[in-house]
C-alpha cells in the first residue's frame, strides 16, 4: 500500500499561519486546529489551503455539494486520510496544541472517534461486545470494569434502555438508528475528546434522525464534535459553527445563525438556498 | 438556476405590492375626503379595508405554507419573515385610514373649524414614506429603506404643531373642542401611519442587508 505523508507543507508557512500551541490554546481544551491543510488524491488536490480552528465543546458542521472535500477533511483530522493508498497531505493539524502528525495514530484515533455514514457494527459480535471492542483492544479484561463502561456509553448514546435486555444479541439485529446509536457507544467507550461524523443520519429515518440529532446535542457538552451533513437543517438545527466548502476550498466558516440567515458569501447563500447550478 | 420556489417568492412579493398600493390608495381617499368634504368617497376606504384583511390573512398562509415546505434559508428566509411584518404593518397602516374616515364623519357634520395645511401636508409625507419603503422592498434599496427612516421625525413634528395649534382654538373657544379633538386623532393617525411606514422601512433593512435596525440597535453597536 501506498501511503505519503507530509507533514511539512510544499509552500513556506508565513508566521501567522502556524502560531505555536501557547497557554491559552492548551487551556480551550479538546479543540482541534487545522492550519493550511492540502490534500490529494493521486494528482487530484482535493482540498487547497483549509485552515479552521474548531472549538471545544461545539458542534461544527461542514456542508457543501458532493466532491467538495468535506468527507475527506475530517478524514485529516484522525489521519484517515493518509491510510488511502495514493493519498497525502500537507499542513498542520494540532490537537490541543500538539500536532497529531507527532502523535501514534491508534491513540490519536482513540481520542478522535468516527462515526461512518452508514452504522457498521462488528457483525459478528453481540451488542456488549461492540461497545466492548475497542477497550479490549487497549488490553481492557475486568469484566466488571467492561460491563460498566459499556453501560455508561450505551447511556451516553441514548440507547441504553432500549438494549439493556438484550446485551447479548448480535448488534447487527437492530434497527438503523439503534445500529448508529450503537457505533456512537462505540466510539465513546474509548472516551475520546472529538468525535467525528460523517453523514451519521443520511441512512436514517425522521424519527432515527431526531434522536442522533438529540444526542449530538447532548454530547456536545462533553465532546467537541464536527458533523458533515448533506442535510442543510440538520446543520441549521444541530451545530453552532458551520463551514461551507466548494471543490476543495473553505469559502465561508462562521456562526451557524449568521450563515443560515446572512451569509457573507454569494456562493454559500446560493448553495444553502438550493440556487446552485 | 431558477427555482420554482422563486415563482412562489415573486407571487408572495406582488401580493404584498398589491396590498401597499390599497394601503396608499385608501390614505390618500381618506385625506380627500376630509379636505374636500366629500363622504361619498370614503365608502372606497370600507371597501378596500376588507380587500386588504383578506390579503392579509392570505400573505401570512402563503408565507407559512412556504417556511414549511421549502424550509428556506438565508435570504429567502429574510425575505419571507419580512413579508410576515411588512403585511401586519399594511393591515395596520388600512385600519388607520379607516378610522380617518370614520372620524371625518363626525367632522363632515359640523362646518369647518379651520383650513387644513399640516395635516394634507402629513398624509403626503407619509404616504411619501409608504411608497419608498415599499419601493426599496421591491427593489431591494437599502439607501432607500433608510431615507424614509429620517421622515419620520418631520411627521412628528407636524403632529406636534397641529397639537399646539388647535390647542389655541380649544382655549379660546370651547365650542371647537369637538371638531379639535377630530382633527388631532386624525394627525394622530397619521402619525402612526408614518410609524409603521418606519418599520416596513427597517424591515426592508433586515430583508436586503441583514442588519437588524430597530430601536437604534445599529447606531448603539458602533458606538461601544
Amino acid at each position: 500500500m501506498e501511503t505519503m505523508l507530509e507533514s511539512q507543507p510544499e509552500t513556506p508557512m508565513t508566521p501567522e499561519s502556524t502560531p505555536p500551541p501557547t497557554p491559552a490554546a492548551v487551556e480551550t481544551s479538546h479543540g482541534i486546529e487545522a492550519i493550511k491543510i492540502n490534500t490529494w488524491f493521486g494528482t487530484n488536490h482535493v482540498l487547497k489551503d483549509i485552515s479552521m480552528k474548531i472549538k471545544p465543546r461545539q458542534v461544527t458542521a461542514i456542508i457543501g455539494p458532493s466532491g467538495c472535500g468535506k468527507s475527506t477533511f475530517i478524514r485529516c483530522l484522525n489521519r484517515m486520510h493518509e491510510v488511502v493508498p495514493g493519498a497525502r497531505m500537507t499542513g498542520e493539524i494540532l490537537l490541543d496544541g500538539a500536532n497529531i502528525f507527532e502523535l501514534d495514530p491508534v491513540l490519536l484515533r482513540r481520542r478522535v472517534g468516527m462515526v461512518f455514514q452508514k452504522a457498521q457494527p462488528f457483525p459478528t459480535m453481540s451488542i456488549f461486545d461492540n461497545v466492548a471492542a475497542g477497550l479490549r483492544l487497549n488490553g481492557m479484561t475486568n469484566h466488571g470494569q467492561l460491563a460498566a463502561i459499556v453501560e455508561k456509553s450505551l447511556k451516553r448514546a441514548a440507547l441504553w434502555e432500549e438494549v439493556k435486555d438484550s446485551l447479548d444479541k448480535p448488534g447487527t439485529g437492530l434497527s438503523g438508528g439503534q445500529q448508529q446509536r450503537l457505533c456512537i457507544a462505540r466510539a465513546l467507550a474509548v472516551s475520546p475528546a472529538i468525535l467525528l461524523m460523517d453523514e451519521p443520519c443520511s441512512a436514517l429515518d425522521p424519527i432515527a434522525t431526531a434522536k442522533i440529532e438529540e444526542l449530538i446535542l447532548d454530547l456536545k457538552k462533553n465532546y467537541t464534535i464536527v458533523t458533515v451533513t448533506h442535510n442543510m437543517q440538520q446543520a441549521a438545527r444541530v451545530s453552532d459553527e458551520t463551514a461551507f466548502f466548494l471543490l476543495g476550498d473553505l469559502i465561508e466558516f462562521g456562526n451557524t445563525k449568521q450563515i443560515f440567515t446572512n451569509p457573507r458569501d454569494k456562493r454559500t447563500e446560493d448553495y444553502i438556498t438550493g440556487r446552485f447550478g | 438556476m431558477e427555482r420554482h420556489f422563486d415563482q412562489d417568492l415573486q407571487q408572495l412579493k406582488e401580493r404584498i405590492l398589491y396590498m401597499g398600493s390599497l394601503a396608499e390608495t385608501m390614505i390618500h381617499i381618506a385625506i380627500k375626503a376630509l379636505v374636500d368634504r366629500r363622504k361619498d368617497l370614503m365608502k372606497d376606504v370600507y371597501r378596500q379595508e376588507e380587500e386588504v384583511n383578506k390579503l392579509q390573512i392570505e400573505v401570512d398562509e402563503r408565507s407559512l405554507q412556504m417556511i414549511a415546505l421549502h424550509q428556506p434559508a438565508a435570504s429567502d428566509l429574510r425575505f419571507i419573515t419580512g413579508a410576515m411584518k411588512i403585511n401586519a404593518d399594511l393591515e395596520r397602516i388600512a385600519d388607520q385610514a379607516v378610522n380617518i374616515c370614520e372620524t371625518t364623519e363626525y367632522l363632515l357634520q359640523e362646518p369647518p373649524l379651520k383650513p387644513l395645511i399640516d395635516v394634507p401636508r402629513m398624509a403626503q409625507i407619509a404616504s411619501k414614506m409608504l411608497k419608498d419603503a415599499l419601493d426599496s422592498f421591491v427593489n431591494k434599496d437599502e439607501n432607500m429603506a433608510r431615507s424614509v427612516l429620517v421622515r419620520d421625525d418631520q411627521v412628528d413634528e407636524l403632529k406636534d404643531q397641529v397639537f399646539r395649534e388647535l390647542l389655541t382654538y380649544m382655549i379660546s373657544d370651547p365650542a371647537t373642542i369637538k371638531r379639535a379633538i377630530d382633527l388631532i386623532l386624525i394627525a394622530r393617525n397619521l402619525e402612526r401611519i408614518a410609524d409603521h411606514a418606519t418599520n416596513i422601512a427597517e424591515d426592508v433593512v433586515f430583508v436586503v442587508a441583514g442588519k437588524d435596525i430597530r430601536h437604534h440597535i445599529e447606531a448603539a453597536e458602533t458606538t461601544t
